[in-house]
């Protein structure tokens, strides 16, 4: 980066790279041995992150979602976790890869901002040192170079008065503007791609709003990649492109992020999909899911969901307790993949709405 | 549903003195959690408060349940005045207004079994004497649990099963008014449903009134008559949810509402504003002079700074007097104006 003339590099290769894959997860699976058995988090999950775009992995505590994404930066303790299958970030594998590659890519290829900003900067020092020393890092400049950086970096990020503010310490800031510093802290290198982990879950409606806009904003400037992890489906709806819905470890559903909430087609989105409680109408009883989702210890045979799911009948024979449904594109939609047994979902489901 | 009005709220204080070393000085100061709110929730009636946090929503369900006495003002519960009781004097209150937590994990002692943990407000109160183990197993059937768990312990539940049993325990002395603060937040997506439609028959089959402190406005729409919008302290918007929701007055209604991401969107329903405010609410111990929302709010003039803008009317409502539709609308701002396009349109089919 052009740290000569100590400009935030606005990388403007965004436009002719859009749509590279930065991140391609094959065949993850990720395990904890623990005294009780083996926690099977993740299973076999497969995505690919692209540049210039926003990917929302969607799922309940406990579905994998923040699991696996925390492999790909390698913050697992690798003696009490096993996994397994391929996560190329940039092209470099990263499964048993050692400690001093996760040190290079962190911060340069790819970054993280935590649900909790109060808790993921150091209390004791300044804002600005913060964000001045993950640049130091990685780029061979002056601590003065460094700080004029994180000065810059807080000003992109919408910090009113970022001169002042980098010399202020992090419970001076407020939950909003922590969230904004720490988003600074992830972009200093330009990475390729920034992985958000439930970034406005502690944060109100409306310093979420302006967050989510924010992530936005950066993201069409930098055309990196970006993964949005959340259990809030609105908010998948107003930010991502694509999407991936995670139940017990497994992605069940995928597709655009657009196409996919206004039209699911597996019956675990659906049902999500039908249990919320809009502002802007009036319903006379939600449409909950029954049960709750299994344990990560002793997983349901067959499909992980079928002992929640209402259409279980429908699908010839036990396939549905018996077989792992494999990802299959959904019969009558383009550009869709789910791991369903049901014939033709989309007729399911919509004779489902209709009768209701 | 009745006409009784169950309780009264008027004018409620409550502010928290402390000392803060300033240099060399020590400063007294004051944070004004909540600072002169007034309404009234009648038999059987579900009233939503909504706000942001540091608004005041937990403090004032904590004075309703005089779990804190308030600094100023008065608290009716069916016609008798709670404000100052003492703790003794407390006890039939305690029996008629129950608490919902939002942490299933923390509101339940973990070294105590169902059983136990719904014995002892039965025991406290002196109800169902020597059938106390039967009126628990209904207790538990009426939410939804197995009654043969009696003998098991909180850690043995899932998180939306234990938030039933601290549903259970607010139900166990027969209340009339039950406050929820925030009774869904911490669960999962797919079980939060499961116990608003627990709530929403509990409330009918036994003619509950609630207090139901949420910052999810799904939620509230979905569940609550009527609701009050809190910003700092004080009620900038109350009214019938329909009002609310769809003929906002105030602008820190209609920015609420506005920012609040909404899954009709991804349906391909837009909505048509968008508002977006700057900076974050300021603090409660200094709060902005006159109308506390001006240093966020678009519409700011001189006079808002001067003058507290006082809960009124809503204009809707002056302007067309007399072919009103009827109903609550209360609004404070000095320059009220109606928007009715800040949530998505739905079309039913019927």
């Amino acid at each position: 980066m052009s740290t000569s003339t100590n400009t935030v590099s606005t990388r403007t290769a965004g436009a002719n790279t859009a749509g590279e894959v930065v991140l391609d997860v094959s065949d993850l699976s990720v395990a904890f041995p623990t005294e009780e058995g083996l926690v099977q988090a993740v299973s076999n999950l497969s995505y690919q992150a692209r540049l210039g775009r926003t990917l929302a992995i969607v799922g309940e505590s406990g579905s994998g979602k923040s699991v696996s994404s925390m492999a790909v930066l390698g913050l697992h303790n690798p003696k009490r976790t096993r996994i397994t299958g391929s996560i190329k970030l940039d092209g470099l594998e990263l499964v048993g890869a050692p400690a001093s590659t996760f040190q290079k890519i962190r911060s340069t290829k790819a970054a993280m901002v935590f649900q909790d900003p109060q808790s993921s900067l150091h209390p004791f020092h300044k804002i600005g040192k913060q964000i001045a020393e993950a640049y130091q890092a990685h780029n061979k400049v002056s601590k003065q170079i460094a700080h004029k950086r994180a000065v810059e970096m807080l000003d992109l990020v919408g910090i009113p008065n970022p001169q002042r503010r980098a010399n202020q310490y992090p419970h001076e800031f407020s939950g909003g503007m922590r969230q904004r510093a720490m988003i600074a802290l992830g972009l200093v290198n330009n990475p390729k791609l920034l992985i958000a982990d439930e970034p406005t879950t502690a944060l109100d409606v409306t310093v979420q709003a302006q967050i989510l806009d924010l992530v936005n904003d950066l993201q069409k400037e930098f055309g990196s990649a970006v993964i949005l992890i959340t259990h809030d489906l609105a908010v998948v709806a107003e930010t991502a492109d694509d999407i991936l819905v995670m139940y017990a470890g497994r992605g069940v559903e995928k597709g655009s992020a657009k196409e996919v909430l206004a039209q699911p087609s597996m019956p675990y989105t659906y049902g999500l999909l039908q249990s919320l409680p809009s502002h802007s109408e009036d319903l006379d009883e939600l449409k909950a899911i029954p049960g709750a989702p299994p344990s990560l210890l002793n997983l349901p045979s067959g499909c992980s969901f079928h002992p929640r799911c209402q259409f279980k009948d429908q699908v010839p024979g036990d396939a549905c307790f018996t077989q792992l449904p494999e990802w299959r594109p959904t019969p009558g939609l383009s550009n869709r993949e789910i791991r369903c047994h049901l014939a033709d979902p989309v007729a399911t489901l919509q004779l489902d709405e209709g009768a209701r | 549903m009745s006409d009784q009005t169950l309780l009264k709220v008027t004018d409620l204080q409550r502010h928290f003195p402390f000392r803060e070393v300033q240099g060399l000085k020590m400063v007294r100061a004051t944070v004004r959690a909540v600072d002169g709110i007034s309404f009234t929730v009648k038999q059987g009636q579900t009233l939503g408060l909504v706000g942001e946090s540091g608004c005041g929503k937990s403090t004032t369900s904590r004075l309703v349940t005089r779990l804190d006495e308030p600094t100023a003002g008065s608290i009716e519960f069916e016609g008798r005045d709670i404000t100052h009781l003492k703790e003794h004097q407390l006890r039939g209150i305690r029996r008629d207004v129950q608490m919902i937590f939002q942490d299933p994990y923390s509101s339940l002692n973990p070294r105590h079994t169902v059983g136990s943990i719904l014995t002892t407000p039965l025991k406290v109160h002196g109800l169902h004497k020597g059938k106390e183990k039967q009126r628990v197993q209904e207790l538990l059937e009426l939410v939804g649990l197995n009654p043969e768990h009696i003998n098991r312990y909180p850690s043995e539940f899932s998180g939306g099963q234990r938030q039933r049993i601290g549903i259970a325990r607010a139900l166990a002395v027969e209340p009339k008014l039950i406050i929820a603060d925030e009774p869904v937040s911490a669960l999962d997506v797919s079980i939060q449903a499961q116990v608003m439609n627990l709530l929403a028959k509990l409330r009918d089959e036994l003619d509950l009134a609630f207090i139901f402190v949420a910052h999810d406005l799904g939620v509230v729409r979905h569940f609550c008559d009527q609701v009050a919008v809190m910003y700092l302290g004080k009620i900038v918007e109350y009214g019938d949810k329909k009002k609310i929701y769809e003929a906002p007055e105030h602008p820190y209604t209609q920015a609420l509402l506005s920012a609040a991401p909404d899954i009709n969107v991804a349906r391909g329903i837009a909505p048509k504003e968008r508002i977006r405010l700057v900076g974050d609410v300021p603090s409660p111990i200094d709060p902005p002079s006159g109308c506390r929302f001006r240093t966020r709010c678009w519409k700011a003039q001189d006079v808002c700074a001067q003058q507290e803008p006082p809960l009124v009317a809503a204009e809707a409502d002056i302007s067309t007097r007399g072919r009103r539709e009827g109903g609550l609308h209360l609004q404070a701002c000095h320059f009220p104006e109606v928007k009715t396009d800040l949530v998505a349109e739905v079309e039913h089919s019927a």
